[in-house]
């Protein structure tokens, strides 16, 4: 399945942030087996509609088909991966060869993540890896690229010059002042772009993103803000009092309860394109990540709703 | 100290099974003071012991050693040694390999499971504090380990799951980064965690030998494991 990509080839991404594009991506959930067609039949809801999808690696700590070869079927199909690694399942010897291996059949975007506990996931009896954190894995991804080294400092026979790094950023976690030393750190470790936790809270988080501009942080790194549509109160409910670090405040739960439940998931959209139109004009918003979870076929709807279609050629 | 618990009474059970002359091994340190291994945990597993296992023509003596961890302490077992058919070590997991080297004839047989360096929080109460990685970072995260402390051994800030000051994992443990963000908050000493803590290096893949300066004439170079 290997790609005919130049080995000189950029992000697509990165192209649409740099040609000053208000960037739009999505995310796509793995299979929980080899079923190839489900792969592509999501990747048919989402081709032409996103700038990239995130290809999750076994998210919730739950065993997927992996994002590495998720992430080549893209490709081939057409569609750009942002191909996600998290930091609990590998070494660093797994990554560097994970990534060498990606970048050869066409990659050139990533996410670089800490990972969710495994204690949540369908093996909890896993020993977690955590050789190196998000942080580590975002200084050793920008030596790769930008030294042509290995970790260990010896050199990368042709390196992954234009690979362009993701990371998360989660405003809504306590310590608030921590939250933003944290993304200062990883722009320190040469973060490209960031996609947030899913924003329900828009106060707080124009707070983080006032606090952002302040120290300089959006000249140096894109943002691009967490969205997700809620489907239903009992969703809604689950993320609030069931999901760590989540913050969604009572009245959107309201809101959704009062429209009744036959008609909530329409609300649930409705209030996610009201937020992707006020973010929109946020400065130092450079873009949408909607996370629409098992929801990919409505993602085509949402973007034309909020006006994110067409999705520009560069 | 290295915390260690009791193996379930039915293990150790089996685990002597095949041995008529059993002794128990007390270890009067670390598993003295978890109330786990030392003089009066070994009395009263040889009492269970026997009154489990008497009727059937076993027997089971006990000892307390000041130190299983020591050559000089077990060179005490040397004259009973041969007594017995077996050793039941009370002692950390260091104290029991250490026994069974030194007697390498005698079966010799765990009746703890050792858990943890840790601290005395209350009457019987330890908790986790320290995974000997070998490489402390405890200077600038204010003394709080984030390698023990933080379910995923972070080393440069809280993960997103930061709930109310809690670990994502249990919410019964305070969150590490948290609780090093407060504390370095209050002593003026944030800028301390800016700069990013590089990829670690793990050293504890294989066994350590440690000679501290000015004794290495001492030991034959041959005999060491580096």
């Amino acid at each position: 399945m290997l790609l005919k990509r130049d080995i000189e080839d950029t992000s697509r991404l990165e192209r649409v942030l740099k040609s000053g594009h208000f960037a739009f991506t999505a995310e796509l959930g793995p299979p929980r087996g080899c079923n190839v067609e489900k792969v592509k039949k999501k990747i048919g809801y989402l081709k032409g509609k996103v700038d990239a999808v995130n290809i999750t690696d076994n998210q919730t700590a739950i065993v997927r088909m992996s994002s590495l070869v998720v992430s080549s079927i893209c490709l081939s199909e057409g569609l750009e991966p942002v191909y996600q690694m998290v930091c609990r399942d590998r070494n660093r010897l797994a990554m560097q060869a994970d990534i060498l291996g990606g970048y050869s059949m066409g990659i050139r975007t990533m996410l670089c993540l800490s990972g969710d506990h495994q204690s949540f996931g369908d093996h909890p009896q896993a020993k977690g890896v955590f050789d190196l954190d998000s942080i580590q894995l975002i200084s050793m991804v920008k030596k790769m690229r930008d030294e042509g080294k290995f970790l260990s400092g010896a050199d990368i026979d042709v390196p992954p010059k234009k690979l362009f790094i993701g990371a998360a950023a989660n405003p809504f976690a306590d310590p608030f002042e921590m939250r933003i030393l944290r993304l200062a750190k990883k722009v320190k470790a040469g973060v490209d772009f960031i996609q947030t936790q899913c924003i329900f809270n828009m106060k707080k988080f124009k707070e983080w993103l006032k606090r952002v501009n302040d120290m300089g942080l959006t000249e140096k790194v894109y943002i691009l803000a967490g969205i997700t549509p809620l489907k239903s109160v009992g969703m809604a409910r689950y993320m609030q009092t069931k999901v760590p670090g989540m913050d969604v405040p009572e009245e959107l739960i309201k809101r959704l309860k009062g429209v009744g439940k036959e008609k909530a998931a329409e609300e649930g959209i409705k209030i996610a394109c009201e937020q992707i139109e006020e973010l929109k004009e946020l400065k130092g918003v450079a873009g949408i990540h909607l996370m629409a979870i098992e929801w990919e076929h409505k993602v085509p709807e949402i973007a034309e709703r909020a006006g994110l279609l067409p999705r520009p050629e560069v | 100290m290295i915390v260690v618990e009791k193996k379930p009474f039915e293990e150790i059970k089996k685990l002597v099974m095949p041995f008529k002359k059993v002794l128990v091994v007390g270890c009067g340190t670390c598993v003295a003071v978890c109330l786990s291994g030392g003089e009066k945990e070994a009395e009263i597993l040889k009492n269970q012991l026997n009154l489990a296992l008497g009727k059937e023509g076993y027997k089971f003596d006990h000892i307390t050693l000041e130190r299983q961890c020591d050559k000089e302490f077990l060179e005490e077992l040397e004259d009973i040694s041969k007594d017995y058919d077996a050793f039941l070590s009370m002692a950390c997991g260091a104290g029991i390999q250490f026994l069974a080297e030194v007697y390498p004839e005698i079966p010799v047989l765990p009746a703890v499971n050792t858990n943890f360096i840790g601290v005395n929080k209350g009457v019987g109460w330890y908790e986790e504090r320290c995974r000997a990685c070998g490489n402390c970072v405890l200077g600038i995260t204010g003394g709080i380990c984030p390698v023990t402390m933080c379910a995923k051994s972070l080393f440069n800030g809280p993960c997103g799951g930061t709930n109310k000051g809690k670990c994502e994992v249990n919410e019964n443990q305070p969150c590490a980064w948290y609780m090093i963000y407060e504390r370095l908050s209050k002593q003026g000493r944030l800028e301390q965690i800016l700069d990013i803590i590089p990829a670690n290096d793990w050293k504890t893949q294989g066994p350590r030998t440690i000679i501290q300066p000015g004794y290495e004439k001492l030991y034959d170079n041959n005999s060491l494991n580096k």
